[in-house]
């Protein structure tokens, strides 16, 4: 717990789908507890994404999606990650995920998985956890 | 007797109004009979359109469809008109809707996934196969490229034989409220604002039966705004593409009617059904005493209600169908031309068959079975309804002053601050339901922790990706090419002298020219929108 400055979180909104109250809402309540958070804008690629994180030297990444799409995803950032040597940076990822899909994003190497309804201050706590780990 | 408040509860509205108990005669008192409720199919239309109101004109239902290529589309199309399905609304998938043809590196992972994937006229041909566009009407949730997909309906008809003036065809084609929620833009304001006037004019022209503007105002209602919101923002956005068709010499007797409104419903059906009888009284007066409207059509709100999607749970999905039968008594008792339902499973992801099925069936059983919608405005009169009335009218009209006031809707979205209140709003909802001051009955409260139920849910093909771009490469081959040249090129001069884009988009369409192809074409001209930090 011996950090100082706020956590850095990236909150990625990967792929063509623009819906992002759930990326606004979250970055809301991550601001209020405290943390600095950094918005992709819509329609990045997930190259984008990487780079921002790269750019922005940022302790957490969290993604938001809605389009289903997660799946895919999670397997191409956390290649992406590896591939740039950021393997230490956790991936959260949030949005329309059932759970049955929940242990496979894990095995592709997603920290933490929040689905939708999951109340904020579990969001909050699951970026907090991560970022702790990391560091 | 002396009755206690048993709890906490907050019972009031969030868009202002203090609820009491009980509503009485009283309540009635400053109402005026004849200027504030009037008779169905009269000034200002508070009950209604019509006077014989779904006795004559029945209300349609869209049952939101599309995966995967056109012929799974159609398919599932045809099963749903089988079952009684009575006007069709077409989904499309997200790199269709953003000018991406199915093999841009961008619409990987994307291709037909949330709707149908239309690269060229062929798909949109394979989509509608077999319907006949003269009898059914249609809705495309369609925005930035509304004149590119408008014309591969228009061109798919034509090859029917169905002639332009007996086309029925809604394209959503609401490009402002894209800026604020939902994301699907691609051009900045201004151009996409020339660019949605262009399929008004076109339709007012050719396609009298069109609805070429559909103000999805419900987007912003289920991303965060409350009632009283969905109304100014949506009516504020209505008048922009109002008055930039009458900038361009347009009547408003040529316009008002082209422009229609999906709302989106929560549960309470009282507060939605206000919410149509305010909204219809606001606009006809408005039209008649700020815009000078003379034909009664211009002064009547033509209104789709829905969705409520926000409002699904993913815990105990069964429970949605009860939620969207009260979103459908919502609209229906509010006297709405067409309902559109969400299906149990849309938590999740796009419906199964059996799940439109059942959203099908439950706007039939409510107006066949139970006959909701047998007698017009059948809530007027109840002094609880007509006192909501008159205070959401109220609080709509006086956030339609501010906007004005403070420079107009254009403005706002294009400094953020609608954008901003719209997710305050939806912070602070997700606040209220993780403290359970919003109730989801088996998800924040009553919860059955542990226990699943299993829902049979759709499944993406992948496989769809390289299907689309073998028949998109197969088009191309076969395609006259010098022509879809000579048509782009017609394109891009539409484009940069102004003129009204439609005529060069549907002989670019029907020279099977592609979506990304045009698109570019388009962006050449009228550049990209760079979305501005807004939180």
């Amino acid at each position: 717990m011996g950090r100082n400055s706020p956590i850095r979180v990236l909150m990625g909104k990967p792929g063509l789908d623009g819906h992002d109250v759930g990326a606004k809402v979250v970055s809301m309540a991550l601001r209020d507890a405290g943390m600095e958070v950094i918005y992709s804008g819509l329609h990045s690629t997930v190259d984008e994404i990487v780079q921002m994180a790269v750019q922005e030297g940022v302790d957490v990444i969290g993604l938001s999606i809605l389009s289903n799409a997660h799946l895919p995803i999670a397997k191409r950032i956390i290649g992406k990650l590896k591939e740039k040597g950021l393997s230490d940076v956790p991936v959260v990822m949030g949005g329309v995920i059932p759970k049955g899909d929940i242990p496979l994003l894990k095995e592709y190497g997603i920290a933490e998985v929040c689905p939708f309804s999951t109340p904020l201050d579990k969001v909050v706590e699951a970026v907090s956890k991560v970022a702790q780990q990391k560091g | 007797m002396s009755e206690q408040k048993k709890d906490s509860k907050q019972y009031d509205f969030d868009w202002g109004m203090k609820v009491k108990p009980v509503y009485a005669p009283d309540d009635l008192k400053e109402i005026s009979q004849e200027k504030d409720i009037g008779n169905p199919g009269d000034y200002p239309f508070t009950r209604g359109n019509f006077p014989l109101m779904y006795r004559s004109r029945p209300p349609l239902n869209r049952v939101y469809s599309g995966f995967l290529s056109g012929e799974d589309t159609n398919a599932r199309l045809r099963y749903l008109f089988d079952r009684g399905m009575k006007t069709m609304s077409i989904a499309l998938d997200l790199p269709t809707q953003l000018g991406l043809d199915s093999d841009d590196p961008r619409a990987e992972d994307e291709v037909g996934r949330i709707g149908v994937a239309i690269d060229t006229l062929q798909d949109m041909e394979d989509a509608l196969k077999g319907i006949d566009l003269g009898k059914v009407s249609t809705n495309i949730t369609i925005n930035a490229l509304a004149p590119i997909l408008l014309s591969m309906y228009v061109a798919t008809a034509e090859k029917q034989g169905v002639s332009k003036d007996q086309i029925a065809i809604v394209t959503q084609n609401d490009i402002l409220k894209e800026f604020v929620v939902r994301g699907a833009w691609i051009f900045p304001p201004r151009p996409s604002l020339r660019y949605t006037v262009d399929v008004i004019e076109y339709c007012a022209r050719e396609i009298p039966k069109a609805s070429p503007v559909s103000v999805a105002t419900g987007h912003l209602r289920s991303s965060g705004a409350n009632a009283a919101q969905e109304i100014a923002w949506g009516f504020e956005i209505a008048f922009a593409y109002l008055q930039a068709a009458l900038d361009r010499g347009m009547d408003v007797d040529q316009v008002a009617s082209f422009i229609t409104f999906t709302f989106h419903n929560k549960l309470n059906f009282f507060e939605e059904a206000a919410k149509y009888r305010a909204a219809r009284k606001i606009w006809a007066r408005i039209l008649k005493e700020r815009f000078g409207a003379k034909n009664p059509r211009s002064l009547m709100l033509k209104s789709f209600g829905g969705g409520g999607m926000e409002e699904l749970t993913m815990q105990e999905p069964l429970n949605n169908i009860i939620r969207e039968t009260l979103v459908a008594l919502g609209a229906i008792l509010g006297g709405v031309q067409g309902v559109g339902l969400c299906c149990y499973d849309e938590a999740y992801t796009i419906p199964t068959p059996e799940a439109q099925l059942i959203s099908l069936r439950t706007f039939q059983i409510l107006m066949e079975e139970a006959g909701m919608g047998d007698v017009a405005d059948p809530l007027g009169g109840s002094y609880y309804i007509e006192q909501l009335t008159v205070e959401l009218e109220k609080a709509a009209v006086s956030l339609m002053d501010e906007i004005e006031k403070s420079g107009g809707i254009v403005k706002a979205i294009e400094d953020g601050a609608i954008q901003r209140l719209q997710a305050r709003g939806a912070y602070e909802r997700q606040k209220q339901i993780d403290s359970v001051e919003k109730v989801w009955i088996g998800a924040n409260k009553y919860a059955s922790e542990g226990e699943e139920w299993d829902v049979k849910l759709h499944q993406y093909d992948p496989t769809i990706q390289m299907r689309q771009v073998e028949k998109l490469n197969k088009v191309k081959k076969e395609r006259d090419n010098a022509r879809v040249e000579k048509c782009l090129k017609d394109l891009k001069e539409a484009a940069e002298s102004g003129a009204n884009i439609m005529p060069s988009t549907l002989e670019a369409v029907k020279a099977y020219a592609t979506i990304g192809e045009m698109t570019k074409v388009l962006k050449s001209v009228f550049g990209e929108f760079k979305q501005p930090s807004v939180f």
